[in-house]
């Protein structure tokens, strides 16, 4: 899809504070096109901060976010444009309850990106495909499970055709049954070339799958490394301790 | 000596409504032939009602977008406009209008317009209220949702936020719909002649007026009971679609 070794994301001192609690505190580094990282570490360490930064959903105290070398975090930079390019899943799915499963894909590439409707729809039921949900395109949300609603999540993000795709903890609130319908999508989504960073509390997952892990704890990036090294020779004391305490 | 006090107390409520009765002497022949004309009004009174609850519905609906707006002058405005809307009573607020605007403009303003001009100002301060209420009950991360898929605030607003917001507040609305309805027969002290004007009118020409006044209520009531009945339905319908 886009040639690897390129830089996707590049941070540089991110600091994000809410009132005089620091929850992000100088984080700089870089993502490449393809680049597959999964966020983990303890809750309230500022993971899904730190991702939600990178679509500018949370607005940085300070420091600078480049996408594509553009930098979001200059205030003349239009959100929106930014935002068609970065994809976003939610933990809790937040589908369009009003609309029926086609509808919500169709809905931004029609609204955002002027596609026909015809258009639109071709590219939504591509997309159900990819994720096996043809037979749910004129259900409501409503009626969907768990598993069901975040695939038709992903499906929507993807609709945008998107360089980058977040995930903000994708399966937390799914039932076990239904987590791997779910990473196995995500896995072809990123097998496909995807920039992906996903915050996840599913370890095989992390280790399958990500070309890297970071571990953020008290608001910084305490070690990044590639799985392999993370889950056998964790360098840092609190990775250390992190994994005992999981695994 | 118990069956006795027992007949006293059945015969005399018998005796107090048929005295009253008696004093009542009503006659709808006396005013049979203004009828229609009392029931003509019907149809202003709806006029007034549905142009009021439209223009009023669009005006509040902007004005909860000030309320809920980061820009502090929109956000001003709409809470002022909205205390005073609500801290005056109705009817000041339309002799306001229909007296002062002749005086300031020099426009011959009707008492048809100068009353969908209030009660549409009206009702958008109250509707407002409602709306912003519905707005904020609305998960969070709908409005991230849309925002993470890069769509402006304005689709988002009236496609994604908004239609779920008034799913939520349509019993709240029908009531304000409802609160319309009656004040719209304010109009009859500025000249227009909704349905209270009418039944006053012919009252005044024949000298009657129970009989004509008990019409118009029972119309009112027949009316607000209707709202109140299509509401409910489509309240069910909405549930069930959920």
């Amino acid at each position: 899809m886009q040639e690897k070794g390129a830089i996707a994301i590049k941070i540089d001192r991110l600091y994000k504070s809410f009132g005089s609690l620091k929850v992000l505190r100088a984080i700089s580094t870089e993502i490449a096109k393809g680049e597959v990282v999964a966020l983990i570490g303890p809750s309230g360490c500022g993971k899904s901060t730190f991702l939600r930064c990178l679509n500018l959903l949370e607005t940085p105290t300070s420091g600078k976010i480049y996408i594509n070398g553009q930098e979001i975090t200059d205030s003349k930079t239009d959100v929106n444009k930014i935002r068609q390019n970065v994809g976003m899943v939610f933990q809790h799915f937040h589908l369009f309850p009003h609309m029926n499963v086609l509808k919500n894909i169709m809905y931004a590439p029609v609204k955002v990106n002027n596609l026909s409707k015809p258009e639109a729809r071709s590219l939504a039921m591509d997309l159900l495909q990819k994720v096996d949900l043809v037979d749910k395109a004129d259900v409501f949300p409503s009626k969907l499970s768990g598993g069901q609603k975040q695939r038709v999540a992903i499906a929507r993000s993807l609709a945008m055709q998107p360089d980058i795709m977040l995930f903000d903890e994708p399966t937390s609130a799914l039932d076990p049954e239904m987590v791997k319908e779910v990473l196995d999508v995500m896995q072809a989504v990123s097998e496909s070339g995807m920039t992906m960073a996903v915050v996840t509390h599913e370890m095989g997952f992390a280790k399958e799958v990500a070309d890297r892990i970071f571990f953020l704890d008290g608001g910084e990036i305490a070690e990044d490394s590639p799985p392999d090294v993370f889950f056998s020779h964790p360098k840092s004391a609190r990775a250390q301790k992190f994994l005992a305490k999981i695994l | 000596m118990i069956l006795n006090s027992a007949a006293i107390n059945f015969v005399i409520p018998i005796g107090v409504c048929n005295c009253l009765l008696a004093q009542l002497d009503l006659d709808f022949n006396r005013i049979a032939p203004s009828i229609p004309y009392i029931l003509g009004g019907i149809w202003i009174t709806l006029k007034f009602t549905l142009l009021s609850a439209i223009f009023g519905f669009i005006w509040g609906t902007v004005l909860s977008l000030f309320k809920i707006s980061s820009i502090k002058p929109l956000y001003w405005f709409g809470m002022a406009y909205t205390s005073v809307f609500r801290g005056t009573p109705l009817l000041v607020t339309l002799s306001k209008i229909y007296f002062d605007t002749p005086q300031l403009t020099g426009y011959e303003i009707s008492g048809f317009q100068a009353g969908v001009i209030t009660f549409s100002l009206n009702s958008g301060a109250y509707i407002s209220e409602v709306i912003r209420a519905g707005i904020m009950a609305v998960d969070k991360g709908q409005t991230e949702a849309a925002m993470s898929l890069g769509v402006s605030y304005k689709p988002m607003m009236l496609d994604v936020i908004l239609p779920q917001a008034i799913k939520n507040i349509l019993p709240a609305l029908v009531n304000e719909s409802i609160a319309l309805l009656k004040d719209s027969a304010l109009v009859s002290t500025i000249g227009a002649t909704d349905l209270l004007r009418r039944a006053q009118i012919v009252g005044a020409e024949k000298y009657v007026y129970f009989e004509p006044l008990l019409i118009v209520a029972v119309v009112y009531y027949l009316m607000v009971m209707s709202l109140t009945l299509s509401a409910n339905l489509l309240e069910t319908q909405l549930r069930k679609s959920s």
